[in-house]
C-alpha cells in the first residue's frame, strides 16, 4: 500500500513542478503578484511529496518488501540494516530518485528563503528550477518507475552487490548529489537572470552560497569516493581517472572557477557574462556527468542497468538544458551591460588567471574523457586515453594556477603592486623552499617529484596563513604593534577571509598529501604464518590465517602483527576474502593501520591451500591528508558561509534545514 | 556514484579471474631495477579486457600474460621502448594508456595548450580593447553653470 502511495507521491510532484514551472512564468507575463507567489508552495509541495516517494522505497527496503520489484534485485533479508537504507540509491532507480529529492530539496530552500533574493528573480528561477524536477520525475516515471510491484513476490531478494555494500555508498552518494544538484540552483540563477535580462551584484550575492554549498559538498563527495575506492578495490590507488571519476570532477573545476568569477562580481560587478557562461557549464557538466554514469555511454557493461531508452531519454534532456540555455545565453548575454574596469596586475586579473587555467583543465578532462568515443565514431580508430595522459596534460596545468593562488590573495583589488605583493609572499616562498631542499636533501636518491610538490603544498598552506596575518597586521600607520592587538584583529576579520585561507590551506594539504605518495613502498610475497614480509619502515607477520562469519558473508581472513623495522610492537591488522553466498561473489577486504595521517594498507591475495597467502603490503605515507586536505577545504566553504555578509542577505532559515550530515562546524 | 562504475568494473575483473592480485608474487623479477622497469611499463599499457585499468591494476588473465611477456622481453635485454613497440605491434595503439602524437591526437594532446593559449590571447585583446576615456574636468562656463544651480536661492 505505502508503494502505491510513494508512486502516486512521486506522480503528483511531476504535476507540482509542472505547476511550479509555469505560473511565475505566466505570471510576469499578466503582472501578477498572486500567481507569481503560487510557485512557493507549488515547490514547496514537490520536495513534501518527493520526500513522501523517497520514504516510500526505503520503507520497502527496510523491511524487505519482496513484492517490489527494486527491493528483489537489490536487497536480501541477511543484509546488514545499513545496507538495506543504503541500498535504497545503490541502484539506477532509487539514484535518480535520491538525485530528484536533492533537487527539489533545493528548490524548496530557494522558495523559503524569502529576504534572500528580489522576487522576480526567485520567481524565475524557480521556474527554471522546476523545469529540472518535472523533466526527471518524467524520466523516472517512464524509464526508471522504482516502485514497479513483481507477482508472485519472491521470496529472497538477490541482494545488493557485496562491493556496495559497504559505509561509503551510505555518504558518498548523497555528498555527490548535494554537490552535483546544488549547481542546479546556480543555473536557475543564471536562467531566470537571463529571461530577466538584468544581472548585477545583487544576482551574484545571491547565488554564492548556494555555489559554496554545493562547492562543498561537491568536494567531501568526490574525497569520500576516492577513499571508497582507495580501500576497498584494494590496489591502494586513490585517483584512476576513470570516466566516471572525470564526470564528478568536471563539475568540480567548473564550480571553483564559477565561485571565484562570482567573488569578482560580486565586489567590482565586473565579469558578468562569464559568470553566467559558468553558470550555465558547471551545471551542464554536473548533466553529462549523470548521463555518462547513466546512459551507459562510456561504460558499456559496468553501469548499473544499461537501457538504450534511458540514454536517448538523457541525451533528449542533455540536448534540452545544455542547448537551450548556451542559445539563451548567445540571445540574452550581449544585452547584459558590462561593468568593473581593472588593471591586468590587480586581485581581479588573478582571478581571471585562476578561471583561465581551471577552464583549461576542466576542457583538457573534457577532451580525454570523451576523445576516444568521438575518434572511433568518426574514423573507427580505437585509443585509450589513461591516468598518463591527464598527469602529463593536468598537472602543468595545475602547478601554475596553485602557485598563483597565495599570489592573487596578497594583490589589490582593481590595481595591484606585483612587487609589494611579492615581498608579502616572501617569507612564504622561503619556508616553502627551505621545506623542499631540506626534504631533497634528506632523501637525497629518491623521487625527485615528491619534495618539488611538499614545497609546492607547503607553499599553498603557509601563503594562506601569511594572508591572514599580514591582515590581521595592518599595513602603514595603522599597523599593529603586538601580538594581542593582531590576534585581536584576526579574529575580527570577516568569515570569508578566514574561509578563504582555509580553502586554499586545504589544496596545499592535498598537494602534500599527493606528493608524499611518491615515497610510498611495496612489499609483495607468498608467506606463511610466522613468516614476514617488509614495505617501508615496517615489517607485518603473519600469525595465521582463519575463517569468519559475518552476516551476509564467510570470510578468510589473515591476521597480521605490524612492527616496526627496530622490532616495536604497532599493531594487528586483518586483511580477509569475502565470500557473499546470496551473489556468489568474493571482495577483497583490506586491512588498513593508521599512524598519524600515513598508513600501512594490507591486502590478500591468492590463499594456498598449504597455509600460505599472497599478500601486499603498501606503506603509504601521509596519505590521509589527501583526503583530509579535501575536508578542510569543504571546511573553508563552510565557514565562508557563515561570514556576516551571507547571514544578512542570504537563506540562514534555509541553511539550517540541510540534512543532518551537511558540512561539519556550520 | 563516481566509484561504483569503477568499483564494479573491478568486480567484473575479479570474478574473471578469482580472487588474487594484480602482480603475482611468482611474477616478480629477480632484479629489482628490471622489476621497476616492468612497473613503469606496466602502468602505461591498457588491460584490454577491462575498463580503463592499466596491466599493473588488473586481476584478468590477459593482463597477467602481457605483464609476463613484458618481463619476458626485459629478461631478454630489451629496452622499454623496445617492449612498447612490440606490445603494441601485437595489440594495437589500443593498449597504450598514453596515446601517441600524431595526426589523429593532435587535438587531444593540445587541447591544454589551445586552452590556455586561446583563452590568453582573448584576454590579451580584451585588455587591449581602448578603455572609454576618463570624463574630463568641467569646463569653465559648466563650472560656473553648477555654482549657478547650487547656489540658486
Amino acid at each position: 500500500m505505502l508503494v502505491e502511495v510513494g508512486h502516486f507521491a512521486l506522480a503528483l510532484a511531476l504535476a507540482l513542478s509542472l505547476v511550479q514551472a509555469v505560473m511565475p512564468i505566466w505570471a510576469a507575463r499578466s503582472g501578477d503578484g498572486a500567481l507569481r507567489e503560487a510557485a512557493v508552495p507549488a515547490a514547496l509541495g514537490a520536495f513534501a511529496c518527493l520526500l513522501l516517494a523517497f520514504g516510500a522505497l526505503t520503507y520497502a527496503h527496510a523491511t524487505s518488501d519482496f513484492s517490489v520489484q527494486n527491493v528483489v534485485e537489490n536487497s536480501h533479508t541477511a543484509k546488514p540494516f545499513l545496507y538495506k537504507l543504503s541500498g535504497v540509491w545503490g541502484n539506477h532507480e532509487g539514484s535518480m530518485l535520491l538525485w530528484v529529492l536533492i533537487l527539489s530539496l533545493f528548490g524548496a530552500l530557494v522558495a523559503v528563503a524569502r529576504n534572500a533574493v528580489p522576487p522576480t528573480l526567485r520567481a524565475n528561477t524557480l521556474a527554471v528550477q522546476a523545469t529540472i524536477t518535472f523533466v526527471f520525475v518524467l524520466f523516472i516515471i517512464t524509464t526508471s518507475n522504482p516502485f514497479s510491484r513483481v507477482a508472485p513476490a519472491p521470496m529472497e531478494g538477490n541482494d545488493l552487490n557485496p562491493l556496495l555494500q559497504d559505509f561509503g555508498l551510505a555518504v558518498h552518494p548523497p555528498l555527490l548529489y548535494l554537490g552535483y544538484v546544488g549547481f542546479s540552483i546556480t543555473f536557475a540563477f543564471a536562467i531566470a537572470a537571463l529571461i530577466d535580462g538584468r544581472i548585477d551584484a545583487v544576482w551574484a550575492r545571491a547565488v554564492r552560497p548556494w555555489t559554496l554549498t554545493a562547492w562543498s559538498f561537491l568536494t567531501l563527495g568526490i574525497a569520500m569516493g576516492s577513499y571508497w575506492a582507495y580501500y576497498e578495490l584494494g590496489w591502494g590507488g586513490w585517483w584512476f581517472w576513470d570516466p566516471v571519476e572525470n564526470a564528478s570532477l568536471m563539475p568540480w573545476i567548473a564550480g571553483t572557477a564559477l565561485l571565484h568569477s562570482t567573488v569578482v562580481m560580486e565586489k567590482r560587478d565586473a565579469l558578468k557574462v562569464w559568470t553566467v557562461l559558468l553558470a550555465i557549464l558547471t551545471f551542464s557538466l554536473s548533466l553529462l556527468g549523470t548521463f555518462i554514469v547513466r546512459s551507459g555511454l562510456l561504460t558499456s557493461v559496468h553501469t548499473f542497468a544499461t537501457d538504450p531508452t534511458r540514454g536517448v531519454f538523457i541525451l533528449a534532456i542533455l540536448v534540452l538544458f545544455i542547448g537551450g540555455s548556451l542559445t539563451l545565453f548567445a540571445w540574452r548575454a550581449p544585452m547584459l551591460r558590462q561593468g568593473g574596469l581593472f588593471a591586468p596586475i590587480s586581485r581581479e586579473g588573478a582571478l581571471v588567471m585562476n578561471n583561465l587555467f581551471l577552464v583549461a583543465a576542466c576542457a583538457t578532462v573534457f577532451v580525454g574523457t570523451l576523445y576516444p568515443l568521438l575518434l572511433e565514431m568518426l574514423t573507427g580508430e580505437k585509443i585509450s586515453v589513461g591516468p598518463p595522459f591527464f598527469n602529463w596534460t593536468f598537472v602543468p596545468l595545475a602547478v601554475p594556477l596553485l602557485l598563483i593562488v597565495p599570489f592573487g590573495q596578497a594583490l589589490a583589488w582593481k590595481r595591484g603592486d606585483a612587487y609589494a605583493a611579492a615581498q608579502r609572499l616572501l617569507v612564504a616562498f622561503a619556508l616553502a623552499l627551505a621545506v623542499g631542499v631540506a626534504t631533497l636533501a634528506l632523501t637525497w636518491g629518491g623521487p625527485a617529484m615528491a619534495p618539488i610538490g611538499l614545497a609546492l603544498g607547503a607553499y599553498l598552506v603557509i601563503g594562506s596563513a601569511m594572508e591572514i596575518v599580514s591582515r590581521a597586521r595592518g599595513y602603514g600607520g595603522s599597523r599593529s604593534r603586538d601580538v594581542a592587538t593582531t590576534w585581536r584583529r584576526a579574529v575580527g576579520l570577516p568569515r570569508s577571509a578566514w574561509g578563504t585561507a582555509l580553502a586554499h590551506a586545504g589544496v596545499g594539504v592535498v598537494v602534500i598529501g599527493i606528493a608524499a605518495q611518491g615515497w610510498a613502498t611495496e612489499g609483495l610475497a607468498t608467506i606463511k604464518p610466522g613468516e614476514s614480509l617488509a614495505s617501508g619502515p615496517y615489517v607485518a607477520t603473519l600469525d595465521r590465517v582463519g575463517p569468519r562469519t559475518g552476516e551476509n558473508y564467510e570470510e578468510t581472513t589473515a591476521f597480521l602483527t605490524l612492527r616496526t623495522r627496530a622490532g616495536d610492537w604497532v599493531g594487528p591488522v586483518e586483511t580477509g576474502k569475502r565470500f557473499y553466498p546470496s551473489r556468489k561473489m568474493t571482495v577483497t577486504e583490506s586491512g588498513l593501520k593508521t599512524v598519524g595521517v600515513s598508513q600501512i594498507y594490507a591486502s590478500l591475495g591468492e590463499v594456498v591451500p598449504g597455509g600460505a597467502i599472497g599478500l601486499r603490503l603498501y606503506y603509504k605515507p601521509l596519505v590521509l591528508l589527501i583526503w583530509l586536505g579535501a575536508v578542510v577545504m569543504a571546511l573553508g566553504g563552510a565557514v565562508s558561509l557563515t561570514d556576516r555578509r551571507m547571514r544578512v542577505g542570504a537563506p540562514a532559515k534555509a541553511r539550517a534545514k540541510l540534512p543532518p550530515h551537511a558540512v561539519p562546524a556550520e | 556514484m563516481t566509484r561504483l562504475r569503477a568499483l564494479l568494473a573491478a568486480l567484473t575483473l575479479c570474478l574473471a579471474a578469482g580472487p588474487a592480485l594484480a602482480v603475482q608474487p611468482d611474477e616478480v623479477m629477480r632484479d629489482p631495477a628490471q622489476e621497476r622497469r616492468a612497473r613503469e611499463i606496466s602502468e602505461g599499457l591498457r588491460c584490454l579486457v577491462c575498463q580503463n585499468q592499466s596491466i599493473d591494476d588488473s586481476d584478468a588473465p590477459l593482463a597477467r600474460d602481457l605483464r609476463v611477456l613484458v618481463r619476458d622481453r626485459l629478461r631478454e635485454g630489451d629496452s622499454n621502448g623496445q617492449v612498447v613497440e612490440y606490445v603494441v605491434q601485437r595489440y594495437g595503439e589500443f593498449v597504450l594508456l598514453r596515446p601517441v602524437f600524431g595526426p589523429h591526437t593532435w587535438l587531444l594532446w593540445l587541447t591544454p595548450l589551445l586552452a590556455v593559449g586561446l583563452g590568453g590571447f582573448g584576454l590579451w585583446r580584451l585588455a587591449r580593447r581602448p578603455v572609454p576615456p576618463r570624463p574630463q574636468g568641467l569646463s569653465e562656463a559648466e563650472s560656473a553653470q553648477v555654482e549657478a544651480l547650487l547656489h540658486r536661492k
